[in-house]
């Protein structure tokens, strides 16, 4: 008995090596990284420093942040408001309509992500579709600048997150016990009232979890900012891969990188406790 | 409440527009005669043509599905031995290694390919199809994680115990219903897994080689410098390549029953 | 009788802190049906999954034929399960599923399917053998199970509460089919079981158990009519126990002292004398109640239900003491607040949870 279940953790054996040589390993050298300093040209010199901390709160860089997580909260606010009615209505649909919505909404993930962004300049840009019709009509005399700004950006953001928020909400709102709100209609509470105090509430760790889904990616598409932004947005994932490629401060770039990974764990942290209370406030 | 159907269901229709409407631009333009998506030149074909030619692309799309089916298999291989052997294992190691093979889709996917970029230079490891594997097996490990440990836990354990019973060893009674009953959520985590790999553009960029592209590579580099319509063509091509497997699958599913 | 098959050697088992068993001891005979009964949590199922191989014990010692399996792993014992939720391979068809262990024996193909054919015929599932689990009635379901396991030739066979998802109707017939089954092939069945009626209805010999220890060992008619102890009383036979002293034993029957009266009890052959503070087991069937009978004990009617063909009084006596009284039939004139009268037959009565000191020789 117990050369057997010996023999079977074993299995997990190559998934052991694996994160530790090539998850956890590479964490802490970025962790370690992140204090030594930049020599230049790719260099780095193993001397302990807080500079590269001290760095990210130069006005410069702290407005880095700022516009991310500015960003990153107006697209999940759309992305919410958009999403959660589609997630909750999709719930409420026949069973093949389920299968079939769904499968519309998994389609587009098998076009790439690039090529979907692409479509948008086909829309967007100075001579693209929509200038075209709006033009046609008569509603504007000179074509819009509507590429390489702040909305579209926001655009491509909720445009490319937006599934995760349906699909999440849609998942918790699926499993409700639809008897709960006819009990609560039957106990008197109107329609209103029963979507705040039952469907609302137990559908909020559905919410949630989209909320997680794409407020971090949010923070580290930084291609969208660049191809719908120009590079007028830049973000704190453009800042690293800038640093990490042409700017060539590794160091620098780490402790970005460290700052983003404790915020986004932080997200995740709350995320759990919330759902967590609200598991037990549902008992 | 016939009423409540309707508006719901504009609102759904609304939204599904707005997903698809780039798709359909991106299909439109690759029949167009004209080289710029500013010009409607009239029907044509012949982007299709030269994509037939375009050796650079279409090795990247090579290079692209040999990554993506690579990672994928060695992710389910790692990621579905790991799952049994956690949930059967009873080492207080076992949170903290799932939640580490979590970390890779949990955190945003730029520190994940910053962090490989140093990393792997550190090891001297020559960039290129060997880093890409890694990196992507990486964070191809937590859907096939995720799906199986799912299967796993609606599975009867008494179902293990009844192959041991009738005289299987465990690792025959692994093959032989473990692993078929599995199966289903190995594949779809799979699935899932190659089209997060086949569309990553932000951690490959990272760490790919200085004369490998991948697809998603080619088409970022042209989008900075300027889109020919070929890609258009190939996008076209790959989600009809995609209409076809999953028509062709559902009719096979029909037609088993 | 025969040849021991199986014995079970002071076996302990600890899960998380509980004591689960406490050091059993059991030799089982070739051919016997023999039976766990017990409520959940008893440690039946450990006992069985002991000598399944499926668990270790902590202590003891489990010998199979005269060698000592202990240790050995559950594929290497000829030993087979029929599951409780029957465990049957969804992904396999219903001969696939019957010929697993045969298959994995590396007999030849043919031999396989002459076995299956002949095991499903046992069962009479003959034409079933293309049929996925799934398509199968819970009654098919279990009787594939039950295929499966005998297709090894066990030299004993486990049943981990194979009727338990089963209704009453298909519980009956299957009752008389494994019964029948047995005495066939003339293997050794263990069996558990949380009903009794199945206990009685099926085994050779039942072994009570309860918290972990074998609180009888015995025939039906022993574990029934006779039981040892309050536990055994209640759970096997629904009897009501009643607290007393002896006043004075005449004719091998003992006058108790209980519920603020007197009522006569067969001593059978416990050495109680007069004075002994006794427990007495007296199942509901057995009180006969009646509005005056003189030399009774006094109760009052608390409640009153009819169901299954039984009318059933909760009685509480004089002293506060409750107990059940059941009987065919309706009967019109006790009423609930009504104060009447019991007693029952000294042949009816019995003493359980009588300290060894005092047991005496049975006859």
């Amino acid at each position: 008995m117990i050369s057997k279940k010996k023999r079977i953790t074993w299995a997990a054996l190559p998934l052991y090596l694996f994160t530790i040589l090539f998850v956890v390993g590479p964490m802490i050298y970025m962790t370690a990284l992140s204090f030594a300093s930049n020599k230049g040209g790719y260099g780095v010199e193993w001397t302990f420093t807080l500079d590269n901390y001290r760095q990210i709160f130069q006005p410069v860089y702290l407005q880095t942040f700022g516009q991310s997580f500015q960003l990153a909260i107006s697209s999940t606010l759309i992305i919410v408001l958009l999403g959660y009615p589609f997630g909750y209505f999709m719930s409420k649909l026949r069973a093949k309509g389920k299968s079939r919505m769904m499968l519309l909404i998994m389609l587009p993930f098998w076009v790439n992500s690039l090529i979907r962004l692409y479509g948008w300049i086909i829309i967007l840009q100075t001579k693209g579709v929509l200038n075209g019709i709006l033009q046609n009509l008569g509603l504007i005399e000179k074509p819009l600048k509507l590429l390489y700004s702040y909305p579209a950006v926001l655009l491509g953001m909720v445009y490319a997150l937006l599934p995760f928020m349906i699909l999440s909400v849609y998942t918790s709102a699926e499993k409700l016990d639809w008897t709960l709100i006819e009990a609560s209609r039957d106990l008197g509470a109107g329609k209103w009232q029963t979507f705040r105090y039952i469907t609302f509430k137990l559908t909020f760790p559905g919410l949630l979890s989209g909320v997680i889904l794409s407020f971090i990616p949010s923070m580290g598409l930084f291609f969208i900012a660049d191809i719908l932004g120009g590079n007028k947005i830049v973000l704190v994932g453009s800042l690293i891969q800038d640093q990490m490629t042409r700017g060539s401060n590794w160091p620098f770039a780490a402790a970005l990188a460290v700052v983003l990974t404790i915020l986004t764990s932080l997200c995740i942290y709350l995320y759990s406790k919330i759902t967590h209370a609200e598991e037990l406030e549902g008992m | 409440m016939k009423k409540n159907t309707k508006w719901s269901n504009l609102y759904m229709g609304l939204i599904l527009l707005f997903l698809y409407l780039p798709i359909f631009f991106v299909i439109l333009y690759s029949f167009n005669e004209s080289r710029t998506t500013a010009i409607w030149g009239g029907f044509s074909m012949k982007w299709y043509e030269e994509l037939s030619r375009d050796r650079d692309l279409l090795e990247a799309l090579g290079n692209s599905l040999v990554l993506g089916v690579a990672s994928c298999v060695t992710a389910a291989v790692i990621g579905t031995l790991g799952a049994v052997g956690l949930a059967r294992s009873h080492l207080k190691t076992k949170g903290m290694v799932e939640y580490v093979a979590r970390l890779p889709i949990m955190i945003p996917e730029i520190i994940l390919g910053m962090v490989f970029m140093a990393f792997f230079s550190l090891l001297n490891l020559p960039f290129g199809m060997v880093t890409l594997v890694i990196a992507h097996t990486a964070f191809c490990i937590p859907y096939i994680l995720m799906n199986v440990k799912t299967r796993l836990v609606g599975m009867d354990p008494s179902l293990e115990e009844a192959a041991r019973d009738l005289g299987a060893s465990s690792g025959r009674a692994f093959v032989d219903i473990i692993l078929p009953l599995l199966m289903p959520g190995v594949l779809s985590g799979a699935l899932l897994a190659f089209a997060m790999s086949l569309d990553d553009v932000v951690i490959s960029i990272f760490v790919n080689g200085p004369r490998l592209n991948t697809l998603p590579i080619k088409v970022y580099t042209q989008m900075k410098f300027g889109v020919t319509p070929e890609i258009n063509a190939l996008c076209t091509l790959m989600l009809g390549a995609t209409l076809l497997v999953l028509a062709i699958w559902t009719i096979m599913k029909k037609l088993h029953r | 009788m025969g040849e021991v098959l199986l014995q079970l050697e002071n076996i302990k088992k600890n899960f998380d802190g509980t004591d689960v068993l406490n050091g059993i001891d059991l030799s089982i005979e070739k051919g016997e049906f023999i039976t766990f009964l017990g409520s959940s949590g008893c440690g039946k199922t450990t006992t069985l999954r002991i000598i399944a191989g499926l668990e270790t014990p902590d202590e003891g010692r489990v010998i199979l034929e005269g060698k000592d399996v202990t240790s050995l792993e559950p594929n290497q014992r000829n030993v087979n399960t029929v599951f409780q939720n029957y465990a049957l391979f969804p992904h396999m068809t219903v001969a696939e599923n019957v010929g697993y262990g045969l298959k994995i024996k590396k007999t030849p193909k043919q031999e396989i399917k002459k076995k299956v054919k002949e095991m499903l015929e046992l069962v009479q599932l003959e034409g079933f053998e293309k049929r996925k689990p799934s398509e199968l009635s819970g009654g098919q379901k279990q009787r594939v199970a039950i295929a499966r396991a005998l297709a090894n030739n066990p030299s004993l066979l486990l049943l981990d509460e194979p009727l338990g998802a089963l209704d009453l109707q298909l519980r009956r017939t299957m009752q008389h089919e494994l019964k029948h089954l047995q005495k066939k092939l003339g293997i050794t069945f263990v069996y558990i079981t949380h009903d009794q009626e199945e206990a009685i209805n099926m085994s050779d010999r039942i072994v009570v158990m309860n918290n972990g220890f074998f609180e009888q060992i015995g025939t039906s008619d022993e574990v029934y009519n006779h039981p040892k102890t309050s536990y055994v009383a209640t759970f096997v036979g629904n009897a009501n126990i009643l607290h007393g002293t002896i006043e004075k034993v005449v004719d091998g029957k003992a006058l108790v002292q209980l519920c603020d009266g007197k009522a006569l009890v067969d001593m059978e052959a416990y050495a109680l004398e007069a004075g002994d503070r006794v427990t007495v087991a007296v199942r509901s069937e057995n009180i006969q109640v009646d509005e005056d009978c003189g030399c009774g004990l006094y109760a009052t009617v608390m409640e009153k239900t009819f169901s299954g063909g039984m009318l059933r009084m909760i009685l509480q006596a004089k002293d506060g003491t409750e107990l059940v009284a059941s009987r065919h039939g309706i009967d019109a004139r006790a009423n609930v607040g009504d104060e009447i009268c019991f007693r029952w037959e000294s042949d009816h009565a019995v003493f359980v949870d009588v300290p060894d000191c005092k047991r005496g020789v049975r006859k």
